[in-house]
């Protein structure tokens, strides 16, 4: 008797903890989407920040944004997919490739304000390269560098290996079989590492902040220094500009990472059937 | 043919040791802007004195290590009950097409950018702890609630990854002896999938304690030591995020002197990870 008590009051502590981690998922989406969505318009979202973010509207931001991250990623996918390939199709486990890998986790481990430490003083001060698109997006692409490593390595290793088998007795070299068979097959969950950081790329506030600047105007050449969306969320809220555009803004935020999540999600749903 | 094969191993071979040598540039820039600093003002003094004033030439670190490690361990310690219920009841209580609904839901949590955390922080657990603890809402303990909240669906997702790892015949074991299902969650579950909870309550750790913009937002950034849960402080992390806007001089190089520790903290946070992974692989055959 006092044993099933003891049961059901367990799964009844286990089922609150998990409620619990729920209700503030749906809490959170739910208290800045419903405070921002009545400040964003199309005009919010199609103006330029005027007078330090106090009016106006995020157009430039936006941009500002989506080039860095896109930028970001294609600095890192080359990088990322070639290291995946390395490591799944052309090295056994040796004391190599232990030692390749200390290095991605490692990676992956360090966080982001410190990614922003060294993209500031290596590529900002050394490399002279100032706050800009090009600082910013090369810091940021350091930072996805190990997720894409990671999610292109578990696309190929899933690659099942009887279809390079029949590639190969087809007559076709290693090259061609990665070309024609590995690749294609695993492009579905290469695409979706690729989707997850730009996510991370849209989030990320620490890195960017002192490697690609806080200017709101509309960037013109990589050199220029551009204010991200998160930042600017950020220093909205901080120096207390305009609740409503703080709102609004943060509300876009969200939004964005949230989609950009879905559509990673989709992928994944999408092609394992 | 097999001359352009080898080629072309050898490139991607010297492409695999960029990540190498990326942490190498990070560490060498990271170092040589902070070390020297840390040398000057002497590693004892720079760690253990608790005055921080770069106007007067003063580094002491010592408030924002403690005020790092006490937000990290509280947020942990509020994070990983939660957590590690929501994991267990997914995989030994719920419905598994409920838990596959749920399971995507948490992980979106991940995904939310820290300074959505860092706004919901201000916004409402402030006013929260304004009104049910005094002070002014911004402080160590809305911190770690904020992370504590940012490193739930790392808990969760790696943990319930590790107790659905475990073999399904050790349970089925346990409770052909007449074990209840907590018994068997208790004894036999939880102990086989360990390495793996232990992994999760790492990587959480480094997460908590590498969080910058949400920290910064919400702790308040005082540059004394904390002397309650609800006085303002600030970590390494929103200490550097906080001045290195305007610094210069040695005020910069201390704040690398910062990032040093940090990293420091992190590296070997990532090695104790890899002696437990290194561990569990050794003795994987032996249950």
């Amino acid at each position: 008797m006092l044993q099933k008590l003891t049961e059901k009051i367990i799964k009844t502590l286990f089922l609150l903890s998990t409620l619990c981690v729920i209700s503030i998922s749906f809490f959170l989406l739910f208290y800045v989407i419903s405070n921002g969505i009545r400040f964003i318009s199309l005009k919010f979202i199609f103006t330029n920040p005027q007078n330090m973010g106090l009016s106006g509207g995020i157009f430039s931001i936006l941009v500002g944004t989506m080039v860095i991250s896109i930028l970001s990623v294609f600095i890192s996918v080359p990088l990322g997919i070639s290291t995946a390939l390395f490591l799944v199709e052309y090295s056994k486990e040796t004391t190599l490739t232990r030692i390749i890998r200390f290095g991605i986790e490692s990676l992956a481990a360090i966080p982001s304000i410190i990614y922003g430490l060294f993209g500031f003083i290596f590529f900002v001060i050394y490399l002279r390269l100032g706050w800009s698109i090009l600082s910013g997006s090369l810091t940021l692409s350091l930072m996805i560098l190990p997720l894409i490593i990671r999610t292109s390595e578990e696309a190929i290793k899933a690659v099942p290996y009887r279809w390079r088998i029949v590639s190969y007795s087809l007559g076709a070299n290693k090259i061609q079989t990665i070309w024609k068979v590995v690749l294609p097959s695993a492009a579905p969950g290469i695409l979706t590492g690729i989707v997850l950081s730009l996510g991370r790329c849209v989030a990320e506030s620490a890195a960017v902040i002192f490697t690609a600047g806080v200017a709101t105007k509309m960037p013109t050449s990589a050199f220029d220094s551009i204010r991200t969306m998160a930042v600017h969320f950020y220093i909205l809220v901080r120096e207390g500009i305009s609740t409503n555009n703080a709102f609004a803004t943060g509300c876009v935020l969200l939004t964005l990472t949230l989609l950009i999540n879905a559509i990673s999600y989709l992928i994944v749903y999408r092609f394992r059937k | 043919m097999n001359f352009k094969e080898s080629w072309i191993k050898s490139f991607l071979g010297g492409i695999s040791f960029s990540s190498l040598i990326i942490l190498s540039l990070i560490t060498f820039f990271i170092l040589k802007e902070g070390i020297q600093i840390i040398f000057k003002v002497g590693v004892a003094k720079f760690i253990f004195s608790a005055e921080w004033a770069p106007l007067e030439n003063k580094f002491g670190i010592l408030p924002m290590l403690i005020s790092t490690c006490i937000v990290t361990l509280l947020a942990v310690l509020l994070s990983l009950p939660i957590g590690l219920g929501t994991a267990i009841f997914l995989n030994e209580f719920a419905n598994p097409k409920i838990s596959t609904v749920i399971k995507p839901i948490i992980e979106l949590l991940a995904a939310i950018p820290s300074v959505i955390y860092g706004f919901i922080g201000i916004q409402i657990i402030s006013n929260l702890i304004r009104k049910y603890f005094g002070g002014s809402g911004l402080c160590v303990l809305n911190a770690a609630i904020v992370l504590s909240i940012m490193i739930l669906p790392m808990l969760v997702s790696i943990s319930s990854d590790a107790l659905r790892n475990v073999p399904y015949q050790y349970k089925e074991a346990s409770y052909a002896m007449g074990a209840t299902k907590w018994q068997t969650i208790y004894h036999i579950t939880l102990p086989a999938a360990r390495s793996g909870i232990l992994t999760a309550l790492i990587l959480a750790t480094g997460r908590a304690l590498g969080e910058t913009m949400a920290v910064l937002m919400v702790i308040g950034n005082s540059t004394q030591i904390p002397k309650t849960l609800i006085s303002p402080a600030r970590t390494l992390t929103s200490g550097i995020a906080l001045e290195l806007g305007y610094a210069i001089g040695d005020h910069r190089r201390a704040l690398f002197g910062c990032g040093v520790v940090l990293f420091a903290l992190i590296m070997c946070l990532t090695l104790t990870l890899n002696l437990i992974l290194r561990r569990k692989e050794k003795t994987k055959y032996l249950f």
